[in-house]
């Protein structure tokens, strides 16, 4: 019997930034078997430079990236597997650069290969399913933070990715969008590793979770039961929280 | 924020084709770049003058674009006449007026809003993206093309950064004066303004590059020319013609 080969792993990644002496990730293990994975750590340990060495956009100083069981070497693996692997940024300002929403959603399915009509199409249908119908002839400098946030996912998910890494998707977000992107988040059938400090909607949005320690990727054990007080009025209600 | 009030509409002009509206602004800023008579040059002004008119832009706006272009021929008014020299002067108390430099600077202003006209009228009928891809399918490099079309889009990039950072700055008391702060404070915000514009288009090419570009801008909308369009191009290329034709009767 085979098994399929993880769609993602991740073999002794080591990357120091330009400048540094101490390497900021060394040594970093991981195969991705399940689907919904949450990623925490400190302000600059490395969360966003790991999801840029996956993607490509910064070269490992050693270690392998493997997609489905493939060496990922040259700029040409990365550009198959960036077909794969959807990054949503931080900052969706630097991810919408086409004036109008509909153009934005288009312009991955058109690079990869999509006739204008079937890019309208796809683009229409990403947007409707994200609850955004009605947004395509918008400018999208003018959308409000959570519309942009939406919307940046739409021109990701418009490519029809496999994987979806999001960092800190749940930043600035009011308590409506963030319980509509969690929804979305859950009603997806992508595999996704989100980074995040927001443990309860990594806990909404996710079944396991890495932290990065010590410029290691390391599985969080999965329940912790401790008491703790709330600073906000929802104390009282039942909710979850993430490990 | 810079707009594009005028691409905003639903003329004649701006239901055209762009490869349409290009060729056809071509061909008359051509007899009107490169004549010297005054008759082509009034008739054309004129002529694109009521092209305009059928445009319908925002008089408010209108006038003030073309009153910043010509901030420019009126400085020429005011130069040529004194320094263009000639046979034929004439004394006004203690100046010395040149004919031929007031024939020059009239000739002048007439071809310049002439062709400001018609500009106005064809081409910010459209988009500047429109434009973009309407010059590549007119067989412009690719290269050029995006190049117009990204540093049209870093622009607005730029214009941000800017606004954020004076605005920071106006936020903690900064008010421009005469003094060697208001200057060190400018230069670092125009230095600042460069390095985060710089680190932005940086992000926005990554993102680009995920996405799948290669290089090339696809369109998402590229219209044919229809049948209206080849009239009006028929029409526009009668009025360069007609223009070019006016010396020879």
């Amino acid at each position: 019997m085979t098994t399929l080969p993880p769609l993602l792993e991740l073999r002794n990644i080591s990357y120091s930034s330009p400048g540094q002496s101490s390497p900021l990730l060394e040594g970093v293990n991981f195969i991705l078997r399940e689907g919904r994975i949450g990623l925490i750590g400190p302000n600059g340990s490395g969360k966003t430079t790991l999801f840029q060495i996956i993607m490509g956009l910064l070269k490992a100083d050693a270690g392998e990236i493997l997609l489905q069981g493939k060496v990922m070497e040259q700029e040409k693996d990365f550009r198959k597997l960036r077909r794969k692997l959807g990054f949503l940024f931080q900052d969706s300002d630097d991810q919408l650069f086409s004036p109008t929403v509909l153009e934005d959603v288009a312009f991955g399915p058109l690079n990869l290969g999509a006739s204008p009509e079937e890019a309208q199409k796809i683009s229409i249908s990403t947007l409707e399913h994200l609850g955004l119908k009605g947004f395509e002839e918008r400018i999208t400098h003018r959308l409000s933070g959570g519309e942009k946030k939406l919307v940046a996912l739409a021109t990701i998910l418009s490519m029809q990715p496999k994987l979806l890494l999001l960092d800190e998707p749940s930043n600035n977000l009011d308590p409506t969008t963030r319980e509509r992107l969690i929804k979305i988040l859950r009603g997806l059938d992508q595999a996704h590793i989100i980074i995040s400090h927001d443990l309860d909607f990594l806990a909404s949005t996710c079944t396991q979770l890495y932290a990065i320690q010590d410029r290691q990727l390391v599985r969080c054990e999965d329940k912790q039961v401790h008491s703790h007080e709330h600073i906000h009025p929802y104390g009282d209600k039942p909710h979850q929280h993430g490990t | 924020m810079i707009e594009e009030p005028f691409a905003e509409g639903n003329t004649l002009f701006h239901r055209r084709d762009t490869r349409v509206k290009l060729i056809a602004a071509a061909a008359i800023t051509l007899v009107l770049a490169l004549t010297s008579s005054f008759l082509v040059a009034s008739t054309g002004c004129i002529l694109t003058g009521m092209l305009l008119a059928l445009s319908r832009p925002t008089p408010s706006l209108l006038l003030r674009r073309i009153g910043s272009v010509n901030l420019f021929t009126l400085f020429l008014w005011l130069t040529l006449p004194l320094t263009y020299g000639g046979d034929k002067i004439v004394s006004f108390f203690f100046l010395d007026i040149s004919l031929d430099g007031l024939r020059t600077a009239a000739l002048i202003t007439l071809k310049t809003n002439g062709i400001l006209f018609c500009f106005l009228a064809l081409l910010a009928t459209s988009t500047v993206a429109n434009l973009g891809h309407g010059l590549e399918k007119l067989g412009m490099p690719r290269k050029l093309a995006f190049l117009l079309l990204f540093s049209y889009r870093q622009l607005f990039v730029i214009h941000q950064e800017y606004q954020r950072l004076q605005r920071a700055a106006r936020l903690r008391g900064f008010a421009p004066s005469n003094s060697l702060h208001t200057y060190r404070t400018y230069s670092y915000l125009f230095g600042m303004t460069l390095v985060k514009s710089w680190n932005r288009a940086e992000r926005v090419h990554q993102a680009m590059i995920l996405r799948g570009f290669n290089g090339r801008l696809i369109p998402l909308n590229q219209p044919q020319p229809c049948r209206e369009d080849y009239l009006f191009l028929i029409g526009m290329l009668l009025i360069s013609l007609l223009l070019a034709g006016i010396p020879f009767f």
